[in-house]
């Protein structure tokens, strides 16, 4: 073990939990901007109950992605400072723009929607929330454009007195057709996350306690965040389509180690599942899917999916000696579980909106059980999404031109990497516990009544008068 | 002027802005334990930065991410080589930042008691850190020829980094008991009006010290006349202090501070982080920034947006402008 490996675990774990909270930020921050929307259309008390409940989930979601993204941005610098200054003149310049662009709008504007309930005209509130949201979203296309530069590198040139990257064509790295594609995947998969999460608080309320008042309200809830699920589902296909073939073009080696596809091959099948070795030396019993990979990768029944081999020699060739191939068992199995996990938190949507046809209301146990685990199944499958496209780059940091192991910070020794991963391993643990048992706590205490908000006491004047929300 | 000149001021403006806006987040989650006697104090202290903090926070994310953009040899061996207190300071910033979030989700004393501790410890350690980090990058870290950091943890233990984290800290301890007189009512202000005058006297020595061995180490004329517009600053706010002229107390912390950032970016320029081994090692604002392109463009978006983002986070101070107290806290 040596200060690469700790570096590599490091940004592998705290990228993927900095991640458990994106996606409810993300989704959860436009379906309760949605929500409120609703009720300052209709003036329905439901809506605002339903804003009032979901924003409150969402804030405790959203205190996590803030303070994790910060280490986001401080680790490139701490543990990968020859990266950063083999890149800074590319990459910096998205990261620099999306937090004065989108954070700062996220955090004021959402700030005030916390803090602005008695203090805001009811427009300007309603804006608030908007605004937030459409900061959370642009922020991931800056970080996204700045990601899909290391999958595949546009708009730059090598210096070669310096050896550094420098950029060239601004737009070109802002329309990175990586970034145009990934863009949609993600934010269909961040309401994946944020629609199942709807269904699960809102199924368990209206199982639990059938003849609650509020039963019309969650029965909205779940069909709300069903056909949000569902909606999201079908964008999260038909964008990771355009993706695989993208792919296929500009990172081959990857799409090949989704496979384990050692010989080039035309057609090429998709395996289902492989029992035994990946690693192509010996036969293997499979379930194969004929023809799909062909059709992932290129569009065509018959195109032609180039081989491990193949693209090893190649690169060898290209870049000097060297092995240029990914962990087969990491891309083949976290590219399945990304797609089976995704799946099914559709068809437990399919089911929840069947259970829901004609004015019934489900009570089924198993029911209840398949809406709990919902939530966590779209929230693996982008985990699983994020180490495929990750891992599947290596051993490049940016395609091409970078190793990963020559990105390390070399003045940075094993105790102070070893240090820094043992504590934000610790913090991070600590808190998921206390993150995951506040969610349920309040997810439980279920819609907030609003007879029994304080009313305008006409005893106090308006400077006496209790803040709306307080911390 | 040149692009990198102008980056660097962006950046020195950057720091300064974050400085001043959550010195006195820090200032109010130090004074804490101490201004708060019981839970709905506490509460009041905590809500007179509640709308605010995140979106005062982001200036350093910003002031971050220009960094990387427009001077990534400075980002990457600044960052790198202040590994450890910059790791303590992310710590200290997830702990207070969740911690504000959550003290009020559950009405166990017990819980509210560990999230006071976080709010406390994660206001202390960045005060006193970001103070060391700044006073190393003035005076220079052993960097060899190719800017990487040769030195070790002590290296940045300096005397002149401590004094730096105390004043930085007592700076922000002041600012925030300033700002706390300003926005609450009751015997909260009272206590804060009073321990500011109090805690502003040592401040005023360690500050005035602090820039006086700063300018020995580097200096040129802007930065004596910066230096001492902090010290007539900081002076000026505490006898509004003392006379009970919270707005002016507040104009002059702020002021004190910024000038006092302004101070060690002045005397810095054109350095962005010298080497205190080879000559060559020094990183200058020449040296480690980005190309003429991509300074240029992001100048334009810094140009755009800026004005954008100062309008609207003044606005929301001015939406939440009101004082508040014990009576304004909500039962729940």
């Amino acid at each position: 073990m040596d200060a690469l490996d700790v570096a590599r675990w490091q940004f592998g774990v705290t990228t993927v939990y900095h991640f458990l909270f994106v996606p409810l930020t993300i989704g959860l921050s436009v379906l309760v901007a949605i929500l409120q929307t609703m009720w300052h259309r209709t003036g329905n008390e439901r809506y605002l109950k339903l804003t009032k409940f979901y924003g409150k989930l969402f804030l405790i979601n959203f205190a996590m992605g803030v303070v994790t993204g910060i280490v986001q941005e401080f680790q490139f610098g701490m543990n990968w400072s020859d990266y950063s200054r083999f890149v800074g003149d590319v990459f910096g310049a998205p990261l620099a723009i999306e937090a004065l662009v989108a954070f700062f709008l996220e955090s004021t504007f959402l700030g005030l929607w916390i803090f602005g309930w008695d203090r805001l005209p009811k427009r300007l509130h309603l804006a608030s929330i908007w605004a937030a949201a459409i900061g959370s979203t642009l922020s991931a296309y800056f970080i996204l454009a700045a990601n899909s530069f290391m999958q595949n590198p546009v708009g730059y040139r090598i210096n070669p007195d310096t050896g550094r990257a420098e950029l060239t064509d601004f737009v070109a790295l802002l329309t990175n057709k990586v970034a145009l594609v990934t863009f949609p995947h993600t934010i269909a998969s961040a309401f994946l996350v944020a629609g199942s999460l709807l269904v699960a608080v809102a199924l368990w309320h209206l199982i639990r306690n059938r003849d609650s008042a509020d039963t019309p309200t969650y029965r909205f809830a779940a069909k709300f965040g069903s056909w949000v699920t569902l909606i999201a589902a079908g964008a999260v296909v038909i964008s990771g389509d355009i993706q695989g073939k993208i792919m296929t073009q500009v990172q081959p080696m990857k799409m090949a180690a989704a496979e384990g596809l050692y010989n080039t091959e035309s057609p090429a099948s998709f395996s289902v599942l492989t029992v035994g070795s990946l690693d192509g030396s010996r036969e293997v019993f499979a379930i194969k899917i004929p023809y799909l990979l062909s059709y992932l990768g290129t569009g065509h029944l018959d195109g032609t999916v180039r081989g491990i081999d193949d693209l090893q020699a190649q690169y060898a060739s290209q870049y000097g000696a060297g092995n240029y191939a990914p962990i087969i068992p990491v891309t083949y199995w976290s590219f399945r579980f990304m797609i089976a996990f995704g799946m099914a938190a559709a068809a437990i949507a399919l089911l929840v909106l069947w259970t829901h046809r004609k004015g019934r209301t489900p009570s089924s146990k198993w029911l209840l059980r398949a809406g709990l685990v919902m939530p966590l199944l779209p929230l693996l499958a982008s985990s699983f999404g994020w180490i495929f496209t990750e891992m599947g780059r290596q051993p490049w940091i940016v395609f091409g031109e970078m190793l990963t192991r020559n990105g390390v910070s070399r003045s940075v020794s094993l105790t102070e990497v070893l240090t820094s991963f043992t504590a934000f391993t610790l913090i991070y643990a600590t808190l998921a516990v206390v993150e995951f048992k506040l969610l349920v706590r309040y997810a439980k205490g279920g819609v907030p009544d609003l007879t029994e908000q304080p009313e305008n006491d006409d005893s106090h004047d308006d400077a006496e008068r209790p803040l709306a929300f307080a911390y | 002027m040149e692009l990198t000149t102008i980056w660097f001021l962006l950046i020195a403006v950057l720091f300064t802005g974050y400085f001043i806006l959550e010195g006195f987040d820090f200032g109010v989650g130090m004074l804490l334990p101490v201004l708060g006697r019981d839970d709905r104090e506490r509460r009041v202290l905590i809500n007179t930065i509640g709308p605010v903090w995140d979106g005062n926070e982001v200036w350093l994310i910003t002031a971050g991410g220009a960094m990387f953009a427009a001077f990534p040899e400075w980002y990457a061996t600044m960052f790198s080589g202040l590994y450890l207190p910059l790791l303590l300071i992310l710590l200290a910033l997830i702990a207070r930042g969740v911690a504000f979030e959550y003290r009020h989700k559950r009405p166990e004393p017990s819980w509210k008691r560990r999230w006071d501790a976080a709010i406390f410890f994660g206001s202390l350690v960045p005060a006193v850190l970001w103070g060391v980090a700044f006073a190393n990058i003035l005076r220079g870290v052993p960097l060899d020829a190719q800017h990487e950091y040769v030195g070790g943890l002590l290296d940045l233990l300096n005397p002149y980094a401590l004094l730096g984290g105390v004043t930085t800290a007592a700076l922000f301890l002041t600012h925030g008991a300033v700002f706390i007189a300003l926005k609450t009512v009751g015997e909260v202000r009272e206590r804060a009006g009073k321990l500011a005058v109090r805690v502003g006297a040592v401040t005023a020595l360690l500050a005035v010290a602090f820039l006086a061995w700063t300018l020995g180490i580097r200096s040129s004329t802007l930065a004596v006349a910066l230096a001492a517009a902090a010290a007539v600053a900081l002076i000026a706010g505490l006898a509004a202090a003392r006379a009970r002229r919270e707005g002016w107390a507040f104009t002059g912390t702020a002021a004190a501070i910024g000038l006092a950032v302004a101070t060690l970016f002045a005397a810095l320029f054109p350095n962005v982080l010298p080497s205190t081994l080879d000559a060559a090692g020094t990183l200058t604002a020449t040296n480690a920034a980005s190309t003429p392109y991509t300074l240029k463009i992001m100048s334009w978006i810094a140009v755009v947006f800026t004005p954008i983002v100062l309008a609207y986070q003044g606005w929301t101070y001015w939406v939440f402008r009101k004082r508040i107290g014990v009576a304004h806290i909500p039962q729940h």
